[in-house]
């Protein structure tokens, strides 16, 4: 493997442009413990991949709380809010009508609704707000391209480094997944 | 070369279609039945049998989509598709003659139409409360039965939601249910519990659907992921007919791969995931609750005696997560039996638990059935009492002990572990119930509507044929789009089942030598004896 450096792209012998180095390690608790070191590091633009969600692995990775829950608040209220607007005007504004005897603005009537309508806006801003921060739906991805990595979504764990991060370094990133426990290694492409 | 690639014989083997493949069959313990029955405090009774390891989930998962499906799986499906047409030749024949094609008259004038909406809608409500409030509560054994039973929810929806939109006379009228702008510059009555009701119903299904989705996304990539694997050992793969020269792996490499959405495990990705689905399992949580509650006002909200009390909203919700799961039973007991494997995922604890809720959801309903009966009397209301002595004393009197006998009495078994554990019994007990269930919603309606204020409305109910083929037509709907989801999607949520693993957790290496993490003692040397076997 050679690779040349120069304004801190990295390409291959092949002139490939480095994506990364992908690492596979055997268990959870080694690529627990291997995220720990990385993260120790201190890498920024990295990964770990596992078949499941691993209990901890936030902290293992120094993950900052997703700010998730906020917008989902956000879409939720807004829901909520539109709705019963929209209610509003509709029945107290636009189309006066009187129905059993109930008031233009009958608002204890309207409280269903406005209730249904903010859980559908935040169950839309949750999904649709997960894969937005996620990146997501992207269908093709360097890592793809690794016969090796198809088999995160199986039994087996990675961590990916990559070669956008300032503390890449081709020798030494290697040496540091090697040191934490690797099963192997390997370059990705772009 | 062959570690890389998922194995398809094994695969294969575990899904029971290559031989030499599962444990034999162990002969159950009288205590602890397959192993999962111990209630000794401080040992956790293991989720996942016979030592399955994480790659043996992901194979045995699966391999249910991928591999050839059973003998009995093509004339199933032909049988319910053929039945569901039946039903849809039935709402055809409906559209284009009229609702006096159904057994209604002047004075019953909702009858099989909302009794089968409700029945349907209720039964969805297992499926949320399992992925949402079991998950809230921390319940790890609902993680075997959540996507069946959220599938379960989402096709009961859509036969739910067939019946409001063709009972309503001139079906092609139907888009005036949602305030949609028109010629005719007028808005819905935002007043009536009918409208909130479709409301409810539609947030309902959308909210159950995203949340099935979203949950299903993971094991879509397994699924993309194995079938990309084969393909790059095997560009030669099979095709999909003999007259459609696509290679099957190619085709689920791209279907799967499309509803991926592009999901690459990605740690950094699964925090925010697992965000979004407590966050999920939050807001369905009160949504649940609210939907059948809604679907109760379209009730109480009238004056009619024997609708008009508030005892509904509660009652109905609990009797809609008891018809739930006396479906989820009915549906996964026969599974257990039919697919190889499942018995090690579908324990008999979950058959255990099903039945304390079936027993617990029971006492509620006849708590309810009998409280009515008190305020009908203490309320001193003439009416009220009439209908409600008419519904057990009038003419028709078998519905409402049938009602009583399969929701009040059948679940009284349970109360007897044997009976629990005992899956013929808890099948009939499950099918007793759902037709109890059904029983309940005519007895509401129909009892409460043939005989109102005058004498001179008295009314008996008829169904016609077209009111029956429809029912049966929904059924035939139900089984077809389950039989579908058993042969094409992941049937268990792979990356949940990993995770309860004890192997999944990052300590299982560090700590299992004597400290001791919660696990038993017994549980520690099984999951060794898997590590050598395994070969980790």
């Amino acid at each position: 493997m050679q690779i040349a450096a120069s304004s801190r792209v990295f390409v291959t012998d092949r002139d490939e442009k480095i994506y990364g180095v992908l690492a596979e390690f055997a268990t959870p608790a080694a690529l627990y413990h291997a995220a720990e070191q990385v993260r120790d590091a201190g890498y920024s633009k990295w990964d770990t991949f596992s078949p499941f969600p691993i209990h901890g692995m936030e902290e293992a990775m120094g993950i900052k709380r997703t700010i998730l829950p906020v917008l989902v608040a956000i879409g939720g209220f807004s829901g909520a809010g539109l709705g019963f607007l929209m209610q509003s005007w509709m029945s107290a504004v636009d189309y006066k009508m009187v129905t059993a005897g109930q008031p233009y603005l009958a608002w204890q009537s309207f409280v269903p609704i406005t209730f249904e309508l903010g859980i559908l806006l935040s169950a839309f801003t949750c999904i649709i707000g997960m894969l937005a921060l996620n990146g997501l739906p992207r269908w093709n991805h360097p890592l793809f391209k690794k016969e090796r990595f198809l088999r995160s979504s199986d039994d087996k764990y990675f961590v990916c480094i990559e070669a956008a991060d300032p503390n890449f370094h081709p020798e030494k990133t290697r040496a540091l997944l090697e040191k934490a426990g690797a099963t192997s290694i390997e370059l990705v492409e772009e | 070369m062959s570690q890389l690639d998922p194995d398809h014989l094994n695969a294969q083997r575990l899904a029971g279609i290559a031989p030499a493949a599962t444990a034999p069959a162990q002969p159950l313990d009288p205590q602890t039945g397959d192993g999962t029955l111990i209630d000794t405090p401080g040992v956790r009774p293991p989720l996942v049998l016979n030592n399955r390891g994480i790659g043996d989930i992901t194979s045995i998962v699966a391999g249910y989509a991928e591999n050839a499906p059973p003998k009995w799986w093509l004339p199933a499906f032909l049988t319910a598709f053929g039945i569901a047409q039946l039903g849809g030749a039935m709402i055809l024949y409906l559209v284009i003659t009229g609702i006096g094609t159904w057994g209604l008259n002047n004075q019953v004038d909702w009858a099989w139409d909302i009794t089968n909406f409700v029945f349907w809608i209720g039964i969805g409500h297992a499926g949320t409360l399992i992925s949402a409030i079991l998950c809230l509560l921390k319940q790890k054994w609902r993680t075997a039965v959540n996507r069946a039973a959220e599938a379960m929810t989402i096709f009961a929806v859509i036969c739910a939601a067939t019946f409001p939109g063709i009972h309503i006379g001139r079906q092609w009228m139907a888009w005036f249910l949602p305030p949609i702008p028109n010629s005719n510059a007028i808005w819905s009555n935002f007043r009536s519990p009918l409208l909130w009701d479709v409301f409810a119903v539609s947030t309902y299904g959308t909210v159950s659907a995203l949340f099935w989705f979203m949950g299903m996304v993971p094991d879509f990539a397994t699924l993309r992921d194995r079938a990309d694997a084969r393909l790059r050992r095997n560009p030669e793969g099979p095709i999909v007919l003999p007259f459609l020269p696509v290679r099957t792996d190619q085709l689920r490499a791209y279907i799967y791969g499309f509803l991926a959405l592009g999901w690459r495990m990605s740690g950094r990705h699964w925090h925010r995931y697992e965000a979004a689905y407590l966050i999920l399992a939050g807001i369905s949580t009160p949504l649940v609750l609210s939907v059948h509650s809604i679907v109760s006002f379209d009730f109480a909200t009238s004056v009619m005696p024997g609708w008009h009390t508030t005892i509904f909203p509660p009652y109905f919700v609990a009797g809609a997560i008891f018809g739930g799961f006396a479906m989820v039973l009915l549906l996964l007991i026969p599974c257990r039996e039919l697919f190889a494997n499942m018995k090690d995922i579908i324990t008999l604890r979950h058959i255990d638990n099903m039945a304390k809720i079936l027993l617990a959801t029971g006492m509620m309903v006849g708590f309810a059935y009998s409280m009515e009966f008190f305020i009908a009397w203490y309320g001193g209301n003439k009416n009220e009492l009439f209908a409600f002595v008419n519904r057990a004393t009038g003419p028709y009197w078998w519905a409402y002990w049938t009602m009583i006998t399969c929701n009040v009495l059948s679940p009284q078994l349970f109360w007897s572990k044997k009976m629990r554990t005992n899956v013929v019994a808890v099948w009939i007990v499950a099918l007793l119930v759902t037709i109890g269930m059904w029983f309940e919603r005519f007895v509401i309606i129909v009892t409460s509507l043939h005989r109102a204020f005058l004498p001179g409305e008295y009314h008996m109910f008829h169904p016609t044929l077209v009111d029956i083929g429809i029912f049966v037509g929904s059924f035939g709907t139900f089984m077809t789009l389950f039989l579908l989801f058993l042969r094409f999607l992941p049937v268990f949520p792979i990356a949940e089942l990993k995770a309860v693993l004890p192997q999944a957790s990052p300590h299982h290496h560090d700590d299992d030598h004597g400290k001791g993490n919660g696990h038993g003692h017994g549980h520690s040397t099984n999951t060794h004896g898997k590590h050598a076997a395994g070969g980790h």
